[in-house]
C-alpha cells in the first residue's frame, strides 16, 4: 500500500515542478519583453528630443520658440534616469506650445525640407506613445504576476528590480497629427 | 516588413473582423509591405492572393451568438507552419480572446505579437471568468489595439492595461468616386438614412418621423433607406401617399451603399447613442453629401463640432425637419460643408489609419521602415 502514496506523491511532485518552471518561464519571458520595451522607448524618446532640435536649429522658427525647442530638447537628452520623466513631459508640453497653431503649421509644411521633418516629429510623437503604452502594459501585467503567493514564497522573480511603469506626458500636439 | 495577418472569423461569410482585415491588408500592400493572411475558408478559389486559409470553419456559439471559428490539431499544425514559412516581422491578430486561429498563432507566434480588439460588448461573467485562462497567452502581445474607445474600455476593465485606440479605416476614394443613381433621386431633394430598421438607437422611427413633416413642405423628396430589418413592416407603417418616395433598398452591398450617399444630398444620422465612432458618417461625407446628425458625442467629434456637418437636438423631431428643410434650401451652405468634409475625412482614409498601424508595428519591432 505505501509504494502507492510514495508514486501518487513523486506525481504530485512532478506536476507541482512543471507548472513552477512554466510559471518562472513565463515570467523570465516578461521580464524580458519589458527590457525590450524599455529600450524601445528610450530609442523613440532619443528619436524624438532629436528631431525637435534639428527643428529647432532649421532658423523656421523665431528665436523665441528656438530657444524653448533646444532648452527642452537638451534637457531631455541629458536627464538623469530618475527624472527623464518630468524632463520628457516638459519637452512635449513645449512641443504642443510651440506648434499651437494650425494654421501656421499648415503653412510651415509648404517647405518640403520641413514637411519632412514636421511629418518625422509626427511619427516620433506617435511612437513615443505607443512605447509609453506598450511597456507600461507588460509592467501591468508582470506586477499581476509577480504578486501570486507561488511567486511570491518561492521567489521566482530572483533578483529581479522592482518594476516601475513609466508616467509621463507624451499627449502629441494636435496640430501636427491633426491628419 | 513581412507581416502575417490573422482572421479568427471565415472569410466566407461577411462581417466586421473580416472586411477589417482585409481593407488593412490592401492599405498595407498598397503601402509596399509584404502581407499574408491567415483565414478559416472553405474554398480555395476565389480568395485574394494574399490568403491562406487553414480549411473549413465550423459554426460555434461562442459569446452570445454563432461564430464561424477554425480549431483542432489540423488546423494547428497549418497555423505553425504558416508563421514557420512566413518569416514575419510581426504578427497581427484580430479578437484573439475568440476560440479560434488568432489564439493558436499567440500561442506558437516568437514574433513580435500585435493584437486588435474589435468587440465591445463581451457579457462580462464569460470574460472574467475566460480572464484567467487567456491571461499567459495574452501576455504574449506587445501592442494592443482597440478599434474603437468602447473596445478599449472592456478590454481595459475585463484585462487591463492601455491598448491605444486606432479606428476602423474608410477607402475614401470608394465612395467619392462612387457613381450617382438618378432613378433614386427625388424632384425636390433626396435624403439618406443607413442603419437597421429595428434598431431603436438607429433612429429610424424619428427619420420617419421627420421625412412625413419635411414631405409636406417639399413634396417631391426622396428617402433612400440602406439597412437590414422587417421592410414589409416599416413600409407597412407609413402613411399611403408616402409609400411610393421611399426606397428600401435593404441590407445594401458596398456599392449600393456608396452609390445611395452619393445620390443623396442629405445624409441624416439620428441615432440617440450607443455609437462608439460613427464610421458611416465619414462614409456619407466622403461620398459628398451633406452630413445632418445628432448631437451625441461621437457624431460632434467626427463633424468638428459643426465644421464638417450640420448637427440636430439628439431626439428631436421637430429640430431635425426643420434643418433638413433648411439644408435643403440652402445650396450654397451645403456647398461650404461638404468641401470643408472632403478634406476633413482624409485623416480616416485606410492610407492614414494604415501607417498609423505600422507606427505600432514598428515601436514593437524596433525596426524602422521610411
Amino acid at each position: 500500500m505505501g509504494w502507492w502514496y510514495v508514486a501518487i506523491a513523486i506525481v504530485v511532485l512532478v506536476v507541482l515542478g512543471l507548472w513552477v518552471t512554466w510559471t518562472a518561464n513565463r515570467l523570465d519571458r516578461m521580464h524580458h519583453r519589458i527590457d525590450v520595451a524599455r529600450a524601445s522607448l528610450a530609442t523613440q524618446l532619443l528619436r524624438r528630443s532629436g528631431t525637435a532640435l534639428e527643428l529647432a536649429t532649421s532658423n523656421a522658427l523665431d528665436p523665441a520658440r528656438s530657444l524653448l525647442l533646444v532648452d527642452s530638447a537638451h534637457q531631455a537628452r541629458a536627464a538623469a534616469v530618475h527624472d527623464f520623466e518630468s524632463a520628457e513631459s516638459d519637452l512635449s508640453e513645449a512641443l504642443r506650445a510651440v506648434f499651437a497653431d494650425e494654421d501656421e503649421v499648415r503653412s510651415l509644411g509648404q517647405n518640403p525640407d520641413l514637411a519632412q521633418l514636421l511629418e518625422e516629429l509626427a511619427g516620433d510623437c506617435r511612437k513615443v506613445e505607443l512605447a509609453r503604452r506598450f511597456h507600461n502594459d507588460v509592467v501591468v501585467s508582470a506586477r499581476v504576476l509577480r504578486s501570486r503567493r507561488r511567486v511570491r514564497w518561492l521567489r521566482l522573480a530572483g533578483r529581479a528590480s522592482e518594476l516601475h511603469s513609466v508616467d509621463l506626458d507624451d499627449e502629441p500636439p494636435a496640430a501636427l497629427v491633426a491628419d | 516588413m513581412r507581416i502575417g495577418l490573422v482572421c479568427p472569423y471565415s472569410l466566407d461569410t461577411p462581417g466586421g473582423v473580416q472586411s477589417h482585415v482585409r481593407d488593412l491588408a490592401e492599405a498595407l500592400i498598397g503601402l509596399g509591405h509584404y502581407v499574408s493572411v491567415l483565414a478559416p475558408s472553405e474554398d480555395e478559389q476565389g480568395l485574394p492572393s494574399y490568403v491562406v486559409p487553414t480549411g473549413r470553419a465550423i459554426a460555434v456559439p461562442y459569446n452570445g451568438s454563432v461564430a464561424r471559428v477554425s480549431f483542432g490539431p489540423l488546423v494547428a499544425a497549418r497555423v505553425r507552419r504558416w508563421l514557420r514559412d512566413g518569416k514575419f516581422d510581426v504578427i497581427h491578430l484580430h479578437e484573439p480572446a475568440t476560440p479560434s486561429i488568432s489564439l493558436l498563432a499567440l500561442w506558437a507566434a516568437e514574433s513580435p505579437v500585435v493584437a486588435t480588439f474589435h468587440t465591445s460588448q463581451i457579457r462580462s461573467r464569460a470574460m472574467s471568468a475566460s480572464a484567467s485562462i487567456l491571461r499567459p497567452s495574452l501576455e504574449k502581445i506587445s501592442g494592443r489595439i482597440a478599434v474603437s474607445e468602447y473596445a478599449r474600455d472592456t478590454f481595459v476593465q475585463h484585462i487591463g492595461g492601455e491598448p491605444v485606440v486606432i479606428p476602423n479605416g474608410v477607402y475614401v476614394d470608394r465612395y467619392a468616386n462612387a457613381s450617382a443613381r438618378p432613378d433614386w433621386r427625388g424632384d425636390d431633394g433626396t435624403l439618406a438614412f443607413v442603419g437597421r430598421l429595428d434598431e431603436p438607437r438607429k433612429g429610424f422611427a424619428l427619420a420617419l418621423g421627420a421625412f412625413e413633416k419635411i414631405s409636406a413642405e417639399r413634396p417631391g423628396v426622396r428617402l433612400l433607406v440602406v439597412g437590414g430589418g422587417d421592410i414589409d413592416r416599416a413600409r407597412a407603417s407609413l402613411p399611403v401617399s408616402l409609400r411610393e418616395q421611399v426606397n428600401f433598398l435593404g441590407r445594401a452591398s458596398d456599392e449600393d451603399k456608396a452609390a445611395a450617399l452619393k445620390t443623396a444630398d442629405i445624409y441624416i444620422a439620428p441615432n440617440t447613442g450607443g455609437e462608439s465612432f460613427g464610421i458611416v458618417l465619414v462614409e456619407g461625407m466622403a461620398a459628398g453629401s451633406t452630413v445632418l446628425a445628432s448631437n451625441i458625442a461621437p457624431f460632434r467629434r467626427v463633424l468638428g463640432d459643426g465644421k464638417y456637418g450640420a448637427l440636430f437636438r439628439s431626439g428631436d423631431l421637430d429640430d431635425l425637419a426643420d434643418q433638413t428643410l433648411s439644408l435643403l434650401g440652402d445650396q450654397k451652405r451645403r456647398a461650404a460643408l461638404n468641401s470643408e468634409a472632403s478634406l476633413a475625412v482624409r485623416r480616416y482614409d485606410w492610407s492614414s489609419v494604415a501607417a498609423r498601424i505600422v507606427h505600432v508595428y514598428e515601436t514593437v519591432t524596433g525596426q524602422e521602415v521610411r
